[in-house]
């Protein structure tokens, strides 16, 4: 059986929606047709960050017009918990309340404004107790989700004392809201017999679907969980959708009639949870060079209330703490800290950011306090023959990273306009320019081994069309068209022979949440599987039929050809059909090769890495703290790219959702632990004018040197901390207005404010 | 003689405007006319999800009362083309893949539209260095007349990429900047 020519995977095919999202005809959950018995649903929620229930008054909730029923933790028949691992997050609070927001009751009325304003009518007695919010006061108390982790190598305290130069600072980054232009939403109906059906806004069919059987005592093949697309989710859905899918079951349970929860928009804010943030303390040990001989690195995070996905988050923030460079003798110690606060979550790059915008701060303030240009140490740094092992052990058998960078580094000319951006200084008084380039290197597959599983369900009809069905979830990233793509090209027929259904729990069970990057690497495998099975079956079909060898029979451009038959595709179908040979398969991929031995913090968790790099150009006024990011030059590594096209959108989009985090989003909570930002009138996402003025992204051309799906690499997330660059040449340019004075202690986000502040300091010369 | 009930014509077709005087033009839309192409991103008049034309003009639909629109004439994506017979923009929109997650994109699209309008008009922009002349369609002036409408997965460029395609044939179809 010859190969089919690379014409339809590689190729920058449209999204499989396309012609259905620009008219408006692309249906998401909340354009399904509402039936009239279709009750909608609210939460009533608590209004302390942490307090004991002495009692609930609901009478008035239960009066107010349109509700039909109002329910409390005591009516959960089963579990009552939406959590992902731990068995800590509450559908409904039981006694107690741990953050500001939390359900406490959930109302099910005849409209939505009926139930959001029934649910303002609840009388509730707390008994308050002080809420844990800030790192300090949970350091002071010792509130933690877990045990606090050390990753390490060697001796770095002593490395540190034989340095010939030392530094330590501190680097504090802001969480982040996903802000999926489709809010949280599910919408459940009963079935016969007590089953339900749910369709969920959420990257994790199968964990939506197992707790709301566990919620409802009954067993997963009484749940079924589907969901065709989602308006953006970005990690947002990975576990918090369950709440609102069980909150909609639960009603579903009681009453017998169908519901809806679609979250308002400031209710979703507030109820979900956002990215980690940090605070970073560091310790650096480096020669002249820049070279770093030790390193002491302390990141903590604020995870909130409940455990959620904050474990592996904080694992995967120290994976990256290396970035693309050897740290030599290292520590790296993550503190998980427990605050009254709505429980952080999963947001694309899951951590990982975080690590890496640390070493990038670590490196930015060697090169300040050195007075070297920073590529010069970044450069200096990385991983390289003889110093090719990560902190967790994994030998760097890929290392793209120094060519990629040098690539980058003469096709953008970093150093022809870091010489242009110092002139420009030298004469502007008011405005400073900064630029800086960054590289990534980002491990591909979850760190939790048992999650890189994928399953898929293929149809091969009669008349040649197929159907292909996975347990990947699509929210924009193009998974279905690369699926699909696979598919085609497997049986060597175009991609409108292809139709993709909506991911749903009873066509392929047991499947992980489309996250970590993984959902083209493990579904796009698992759906060849299948391909593979069924073409293997016509090939054998072929050969007995037309008398030629298997290895003869070849699947290409819509025809088949065995040995001196050739016929259309659909006609083989047709006879394979009237043959009597089945045309359906499952399809099955696991990741091979990773360990990981999670208490020494050593092994392989990753099956490979992508790369990248980023040159951001960016200019400040120093009167007002105002930024313009100018340029942003991409060098991204997708491998062999399965779709152009769709990476080149997900690098640009991922690059300019990391510039939001670091420059204008910014989550501001007060002292009762409310959250003030929850709404895009305070919450400022990036716009069309935020865009760099000069954009450009042009994609690394090695392939994978992994056998990943067609030699490709994973893209959802690396190109997220592409924007560390912007926070770099943010530092630049304030380090431009004095740079004797170091590397300037800028946080993140780099908002006006804390741009004058950095200003000022700089000025007065503290050193980072 | 009993006064006409109030209507508004809606992609060309006349429809009464509910009784509910609280009921906003998005829920009107997508909710009682089925017409669910028009999101719902915010409901708050700051994403622009919602963006339908009212007599040419963009607006938030979730801003507007359905009620206030008697007698204006209410184009929704649905209006602006269908799969089959995709207007212009739309069509460079599916080129240049102005979407991922496509949540936004019916807003992007109506605001598109009335901005090629506001265009030829002459109407100014914050940007526009001369407001009394004729707005040229720099990039930067189309994305600062597309900074109301969000798009969280930042499609930005593709979206700014098909708009100029369009506005760059228009001109050249009529020989008149756009
Ligand atoms: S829904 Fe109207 S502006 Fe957001
Ligand atoms: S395409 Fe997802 S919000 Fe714009």
């Amino acid at each position: 059986m010859a190969d089919a020519s690379l014409s339809v995977v590689g190729a920058p095919l449209r999204h499989d929606s396309a012609h259905l999202h620009v008219a408006g005809q692309a249906r998401y959950i909340d354009d399904e047709p509402e039936t009239p018995d279709l009750l909608h649903l609210a939460f009533g929620t608590s209004t302390h960050a942490r307090a004991r229930i002495v009692a609930m008054d609901l009478d008035a909730v239960r009066a107010a017009p349109g509700v039909v029923a109002v329910y409390t933790a005591a009516d959960v028949p089963g579990a009552n918990d939406v959590s992902p691992v731990a068995g800590d997050d509450r559908l409904l609070a039981d006694g107690e309340v741990v953050w500001l927001g939390q359900p406490l009751f959930l109302v099910a009325a005849t409209s939505r404004r009926a139930a959001r304003q029934a649910a303002r009518l609840g009388r509730i007695d707390y008994d308050a107790q002080e809420p844990i919010l800030t790192v300090e006061q949970a350091r002071a108390a010792q509130s933690l989700i877990e045990p606090t982790q050390r990753m390490a190598r060697g001796d770095a305290v002593a490395a540190l004392a034989a340095a010939p130069h030392r530094l330590s600072g501190q680097l504090a980054m802001g969480g982040q809201d996903h802000f999926y232009l489709e809010g949280q939403i599910a919408l459940a109906r009963p079935l016969e017999d007590g089953q339900v059906h749910v369709l969920s806004s959420t990257q994790h069919p199968s964990e939506v679907q197992h707790l709301v059987a566990h919620m409802l005592g009954r067993s997963s093949a009484d749940v079924t969980v589907e969901v065709r697309r989602m308006g953006g989710a970005f990690g947002g859905k990975e576990s918090q959708a369950a709440l609102y899918a069980a909150a909609a079951a639960l009603v579903v349970h009681h009453t017998g009639r169908p519901a809806k929860f679609r979250a308002d928009r400031d209710d979703d804010m507030v109820q979900t949870g956002k990215r980690h943030d940090f605070v970073v303390d560091y310790e650096v040990g480096f020669d002249a060079e820049g070279r770093i001989a030790g390193l002491c690195l302390r990141l903590a995070s604020r995870c909130g209330a409940t455990v959620d996905l904050s474990p592996a988050i904080n694992d995967r923030a120290m994976f990256h703490a290396d970035n693309a460079y050897f740290l030599g003798d290292v520590e790296i110690v993550s503190e998980r800290l427990k605050t009254n606060m709505v429980s952080a979550t999963a947001f694309r790059g899951f951590g990982g950011p975080q690590g890496m915008l640390a070493i990038e701060r670590v490196m930015d303030a060697v090169a300040g306090h050195l007075g070297r240009d920073p590529l010069a140490v970044r450069v200096a740094n990385l991983y390289g023959p003889g110093r090719d092992v990560t902190p967790y052990g994994m030998v760097v058998a890929d290392n793209i990273a120094p060519d990629l960078i040098a690539r980058l580094r003469s096709d953008a000319r970093y150093d022809e306009r870091q010489a242009a951006v110092a002139r420009f200084n030298a004469e502007s008084a008011i405005l400073k320019k900064g630029l800086a380039l960054t590289p990534v290197k980002f491990g591909i597959s979850f760190t939790t081994t048992h999650l890189n599983q994928a399953g898929a369900l293929l149809h091969v009809y009669a008349d040649g069309s197929i159907q292909i069905n996975h347990g990947g979830t699509e929210m924009g990233q193009g998974l279905y068209t690369k699926v699909a793509q696979v598919v085609a090209q497997a049986f060597g027929v175009g991609l409108d022979q292809v139709r993709i259904t909506a991911t749903r729990t009873d066509k392929v069970p047991n499947t992980s949440a489309t996250a970590a990057s993984s959902g083209a690497d493990l579904n796009g495998m698992a759906a060849l599987d299948a391909a593979e099975t069924i073409r293997a079956r016509l090939a054998d079909f072929c050969a007995r039929t037309f008398g030629c060898e298997i290895d003869a029979v070849v699947f290409a451009g819509g025809e088949v050809q065995a040995g001196g038959e050739r016929m259309p595709w659909a006609t083989l179908c047709r006879r394979a059909h009237m043959a009597r040979i089945s045309l359906s398969a499952t399809g099955f991929y696991a990741t091979p090769d990773l360990h990981y031995d999670r208490a020494a913090h050593q092994g392989q968790p990753f099956y490979y890495f992508a790369y990248g790099a980023a040159l951001a150009e960016v200019v400040i006024d120093t009167l007002t703290g105002e930024h313009r990011v100018l340029a942003a030059d991409i060098l991204h590594d997708c491998g062999r790219s399965l779709n152009p096209a769709i990476d080149k959108g997900q690098i640009e989009g991922g690059f300019l959702q990391g510039q939001g985090w670091l420059t204008s989003e910014e989550l501001v909570w007060d002292a009762a632990g409310r959250l003030l930002t929850h709404a895009p009138s305070t919450y400022k996402i990036p716009t069309a004018n935020d865009r760099p003025d000069h954009l450009h992204v042009t994609l690394w051309d090695g392939a994978n040197h992994r056998p990943t799906i067609h030699r490709s690499k994973a893209v959802g997330e690396p190109p997220f901390m592409l924007a560390n660059a912007v926070f770099s040449a943010l530092g630049a340019a304030i380090a431009a207005t004095c740079p004797e004075a170091g590397w300037p202690m800028l946080d993140a986000p780099a908002t006006p404010e804390r741009i004058l502040a950095a200003l000022a300091r700089q000025r007065d010369g503290v050193r980072a | 003689m009993a006064s006409l009930p109030p209507t508004a014509h809606v992609n060309g077709l006349p429809q009464a405007l509910p009784d509910d005087p609280r009921r906003t033009l998005l829920d009107w839309l997508r909710h009682d006319l089925g017409l669910t192409g028009t999101k719902k991103g915010c409901d708050h008049g700051q994403c622009g999800a919602c963006t339908v034309l009212v007599d040419g003009r963009r607006i938030n639909s979730c801003l507007s009362l359905a009620a206030l629109h008697d007698g204006d004439h209410i184009e929704t994506i649905e209006g602006i083309g269908q799969p089959e017979a995709l207007a212009p923009l739309q069509r460079a929109f599916v080129t240049h893949d102005g979407f991922q997650c496509g949540y936004c994109t019916p807003g992007q699209i109506c605001s598109a539209t009335a901005l090629m309008a506001e265009l030829k008009a002459g109407w100014p922009s914050a940007v526009s260095a001369d407001v009394a002349a004729r707005p040229n369609p720099t990039r930067e002036e189309l994305r600062e007349r597309m900074s109301g409408n969000l798009c969280r997965c930042g499609a930005y460029s593709n979206i700014i990429a098909a708009l100029e395609e369009v506005i760059a044939n228009e001109t050249t179809e009529t020989g008149a900047p756009a």
